[in-house]
């Protein structure tokens, strides 16, 4: 069996499997193939899972067809922040290396319930706090565009593999563009749901209030078709809904009488030229399928980064205290009483990223400070969400580039903790509203993807995928990374 | 010295209590492991209460009821809508690093209870808040002598507890004795075993007490508190107030000022030792918890709690009093403790319920206070007591000898009827056969009988002790008199 592997989304792997013209063994086969020739220069991978994912192929194939789940058998990666029963689970820290989770996250869950073939786990910033993947403790991810820059973060190494088509689709999660950053930045789709769509439960915490569980696809539909497996209220999680209904693979080819604002606020500066060309030029297609756009100005998003950096490391603070060395993970040999361990272990075993953002967390909170910073930061997400909410009265589609730049070096920004958190100028303030947006790939600027992001109202998913499936139509990016496959 | 009533050399106490209470729930407060005691350690855990990374909390339905009631059953306003808050601070028995508990907006605030005192006044206590949370787990200091913190080799970590739902009930600074604190606190457990939601036992650690203490000269602003804590007996929980309230004015009279600290009562010196000072306290970095949707309590929820509310030590006293006609003392002492008042009821649903009352009181109690045992414990079933006051009112037995029986029941967990049968213990009320004994003794005290006849009726009481001896104790003593005085008299 010979396949183009760009060409084999999650939808394609399932037809070929239902029409029998490709194995689940060949299939997995072809991504182990792949990541061998591939992962040595990309690094999106922290640890495949060959032997089981093989085996359970197998055990598909032998089945009759009549008792086969839709997607049983189509391959898979996932973010190393979901847990994996007995699956090494690190969040790409040296604080949970060696760490086997004794359950399932409910995304993995539904994943194996759904039959999907759990090809590995995914490089990722160290507890996703980071913009370029460069924060994982055990490697860098490299763009597969240009192996010298980086893939984007948190959701590096799920962007990166989808891009470099080391697995037809992954999940990833985003807190405040941890999916659309790096699918921008790798020219994938990337889709963020309403906030509660997809179960937390198993998710290993950055920021409670802001994180979700979304698919890295190479096309839309695909990321319908995974998260429709994955969403879903889920009583383990008290605060998921899951969707209001089935999402429906998309079909649209116009955009007619839909109502697109773009985001005035996130025009600025900060844009580079070429980015702006690009959405310039997504604009003109979004009108000439039909669409209206309009300029649209919500002021208090530009204090999204600002309220972001206080109520992400608040709660990263706190959800980060149970990693001390007592019952699992990284434990330091120093250390001659509770304090001193607790101390070697926290130092030695989180990186400096993750230590900023403790250290800011504990200080937002402290007695004294706590309303100036986080009552403060608190209300002004309430600004914000009032903000999205008096723009969708009047449109059905809030738009803006996804990343204010293209893929950027590595190390380029690393000394800047700054002009890193500003890769997400654009993404922040939707997480703070919980809504759900999409980052899909619209053109290039420099030889590198850039992403157009749409935004919905909550629970908008359906049509969020439907715009995008008519904008990824009719832009019709043929282009793919020049990787070449080593082979020893 | 102290007292225990609350005036030192013109100071008084300024108490409030701190009261953690754990829930009866068949499952945890936030994961659906067991609510257990006693087990071995770490079987009762899971990766919620284990604080696994990704992990939720879930929050359980029922030990949000049971708090409602309880704070409905101290006359706080419930709120209508309540969060949970996370209490930041790094200690092994806490798996997550945080404690989710409640904050600034509790479950219940603004309530109060009424204790009766020794003397028969009443005093309100009042109640600031109660809130619901979720227990740590224990640490275990192995090796070393104490079985203490200090000159451990290591400590291990038993989770079974980590995650058992607890509801804190904090007083008003309204106590100012220990002795009040001693019966505000046996008032609270009794109301909550009424409420049946906790087994509330002190040495087991469902109902733990920590107290704030000050001192002042009365109608001053409040002292210097002090937090006291390892109270944990009723006993230990009097001691160690009285033995804090001496410390802080041994130092008020070398002249030092009460250091605001934690203090902690070794019950086995009796004394006082500084923990901390609370200048170096935690700051607990509350903030609202992210993972829990807020708690909407509406009004059919609370009035749904309400009706689930069962007779309440207060309104018992009152039906005693009434549907048993018992005085106000017994009373009191039946409705104070929720065991004893069922084990009561049951005794005295069919006959004499004073007699009950006194046997309840009397001998039951003492039974249970001289073998250690709770009412749940005793091996004398209601029933079985029931029985035994039958036998004694239809003249079976006498009071008297009903006392042996008890004491065998105690024992043997036996019937009464059948130790009676057994031992031969019945009264002999058989006139035939008892006219046959007194007529035999009459007989063979010729000079005692002439001596009765004479006019020396004491002599009567020398032929019923003859009579009681002859039957071993089992002749009816009406008939026996009865029958003496006809053999005597002709």
């Amino acid at each position: 069996m010979s396949h183009d592997v760009y060409e084999l989304s999650g939808v394609r792997c399932r037809e070929l499997l239902e029409s029998r013209e490709a194995s689940a063994t060949e299939l997995v086969q072809v991504y182990l193939d792949r990541m061998r020739g591939v992962d040595a220069q990309v690094g999106a991978y922290l640890l495949t899972n060959e032997e089981a994912a093989l085996q359970q192929a197998a055990e598909i194939d032998a089945k009759p067809a009549e008792e086969r789940r839709p997607w049983e058998g189509v391959p898979i990666a996932v973010k190393d922040i979901l847990a994996t029963k007995d699956m090494e689970t690190t969040c790409a820290s040296r604080i949970l290396s060696g760490y086997r989770p004794p359950y399932d996250a409910t995304a993995i869950r539904r994943l194996k319930e759904a039959g999907l073939i759990i090809l590995g786990k995914l490089n990722m910033d160290e507890f996703a706090m980071g913009s370029s993947t460069e924060n994982s403790a055990y490697q860098p991810t490299r763009n597969p565009w240009d192996l010298e820059r980086v893939p984007g973060g948190s959701s590096g190494g799920s962007a990166a593999a989808v891009a470099a088509a080391e697995t037809p689709w992954a999940l990833g999660t985003d807190t405040g563009g941890s999916i659309r950053q790096p699918a921008s930045l790798c020219g994938v789709v990337g889709l963020k749901p309403t906030y509660g769509a997809v179960s937390r439960y198993g998710l290993i915490a950055f920021a409670s209030s802001l994180d979700q569980i979304g698919p890295l696809t190479r096309t839309v539909s695909d990321a319908a078709a995974l998260l429709q497996i994955v969403q879903g209220q889920d009583p383990l999680d008290s605060t998921s809904t899951g969707l209001r209904g089935p999402l429906r693979l998309p079909t649209e080819r116009d955009l007619a009488g839909r109502r697109f604002g773009v985001i005035k606020e996130f025009l600025g500066e900060a844009i580079d030229s070429g980015v702006r060309e690009v959405f310039n030029d997504a604009c003109k297609t979004i009108e000439a399928l039909g669409g209206v756009v309009e300029e649209v100005s919500l002021p208090s998003v530009e204090r999204g980064i600002a309220a972001y950096y206080i109520i992400a490391p608040a709660e990263a603070s706190s959800n980060l205290a149970r990693f001390d060395g007592v019952r699992y993970g990284y434990r330091s040999g120093e250390g001659e009483d509770l304090l001193s361990m607790y101390t070697h272990t926290r130092s030695e075993g989180f990186g400096p990223e993750v230590k900023r953002r403790i250290m800011i967390g504990t200080y937002v909170l402290s007695a004294g400070y706590y309303e100036a910073y986080y009552g403060q930061a608190q209300r002004t997400r309430t600004l914000i969400i009032q903000d999205f909410n008096r723009a969708f009265a009047d449109y059905d589609y809030l738009i803006s580039p996804t990343s204010p730049s293209v893929a950027f070096k590595l190390g380029e920004r690393t000394a800047d903790p700054l002009a890193m958190y500003l890769s997400d100028l654009c993404t922040i303030p939707v997480n703070l509203a919980g809504l759900p947006a999409i980052s899909l790939p619209a053109g290039f600027s420099q030889g590198l993807p850039v992403g157009l992001h749409l935004i919905s109202p909550h629970f908008g998913e359906q049509a969020l995928v439907d715009a995008a499936h008519a904008l990824e139509h009719r832009f019709q990016l043929e282009a793919r990374p020049a990787l070449t496959e080593v082979r020893e | 010295m102290s007292d225990g009533h609350g005036t030192n050399g013109g100071y008084e106490a300024v108490i409030g209590l701190e009261i953690h209470v754990q829930l009866k729930t068949n499952t945890k407060m936030f994961c659906s492991c067991a609510v257990t005691f006693g087990e071995e350690p770490n079987t009762r855990v899971c990766p919620i209460c284990l604080g696994h990374p990704g992990s939720l909390p879930v929050t359980n339905e029922r030990a949000v009821e049971y708090a409602t009631r309880i704070a409905l059953a101290l006359d706080c306003a419930i709120a209508p809508h309540t969060i949970f808050h996370r209490k930041n601070y790094f200690y092994p028995d806490l798996p997550k690093g945080y404690q989710i508990s409640q904050y600034d907006l509790p479950l219940g605030v603004g309530g109060h209870l009424d204790v009766e005192l020794e003397d028969g006044s009443t005093h309100r206590v009042g109640i600031t808040r109660v809130h619901m949370e979720e227990d740590a787990g224990k640490l275990v200091h192995a090796g070393g002598a104490t079985g203490r913190i200090h000159g451990a080799d290591y400590s291990l970590v038993d989770f079974n507890r980590g995650g058992t739902p607890l509801v804190e009930i904090v007083t008003e600074p309204d106590i100012r004795s220990s002795e009040q604190a001693r019966s505000f606190l046996n008032q609270l457990k009794n109301l909550i075993e009424h409420l049946g939601v906790s087994d509330v036992n002190m040495e087991e650690g469902s109902l733990r007490c920590d107290a704030n203490v000050s001192v002042r000269r009365p109608g001053e602003p409040l002292g210097t508190k002090t937090e006291l804590k390892n109270m944990n007996s009723f006993r230990f929980l009097a001691r160690g107030l009285e033995a804090e309230i001496e410390r802080q004015l041994s130092d008020l009279e070398a002249g030092e000022a009460v250091r605001q600290a934690t203090v902690h009562f070794d019950p086995s010196t009796g004394s006082i030792s500084v923990l901390r000072s609370k200048e170096e306290a935690h700051d607990y970095r509350y903030f609202p918890e992210p993972d829990l949707v807020p708690i909407v309590l509406d009004q059919a929820f609370i009035e749904k709690q309400r009706a689930e509310l069962p007779e309440l030590p207060a309104a018992r006293k009152e039906r005693l009093i009434e549907q048993y006609a018992l005085s106000a003392y017994d009373a009191g002492v039946l409705a104070g403790s929720r065991s004893l008042g069922d084990y009561f009821e049951r005794v005295a649903a069919e006959g004499d319920a004073k007699l009950a009352a006194n046997w309840v009181m009397g001998d039951f109690s003492a039974y249970l206070n001289a073998q250690g045992l709770a009412v749940e414990e005793s091996r004398v079933a209601p029933e079985d007591l029931a029985e035994l006051l039958e036998l004694i009112a239809d003249g079976t037995i006498s009071g008297k000898l009903a006392k042996d029986v008890f004491a065998a029941m105690a024992e043997s967990g036996q019937k009464p009827g059948r130790i009676v049968e057994e031992r031969g213990l019945g009264q002999i009320s058989d006139e035939t056969a008892l006219e046959a004994i007194v007529a035999g003794i009459v007989e063979a005290n010729p000079s005692a009988a002439t001596e009765y006849r004479s006019g020396n009726k004491k002599v009567m009481g020398f032929f019923v002790g003859q009579v009681m001896k002859e039957t071993k104790g089992r002749a009816n003593p009406q008939l026996a008199n009865s029958l003496i005085r006809k053999a005597l008299e002709g």
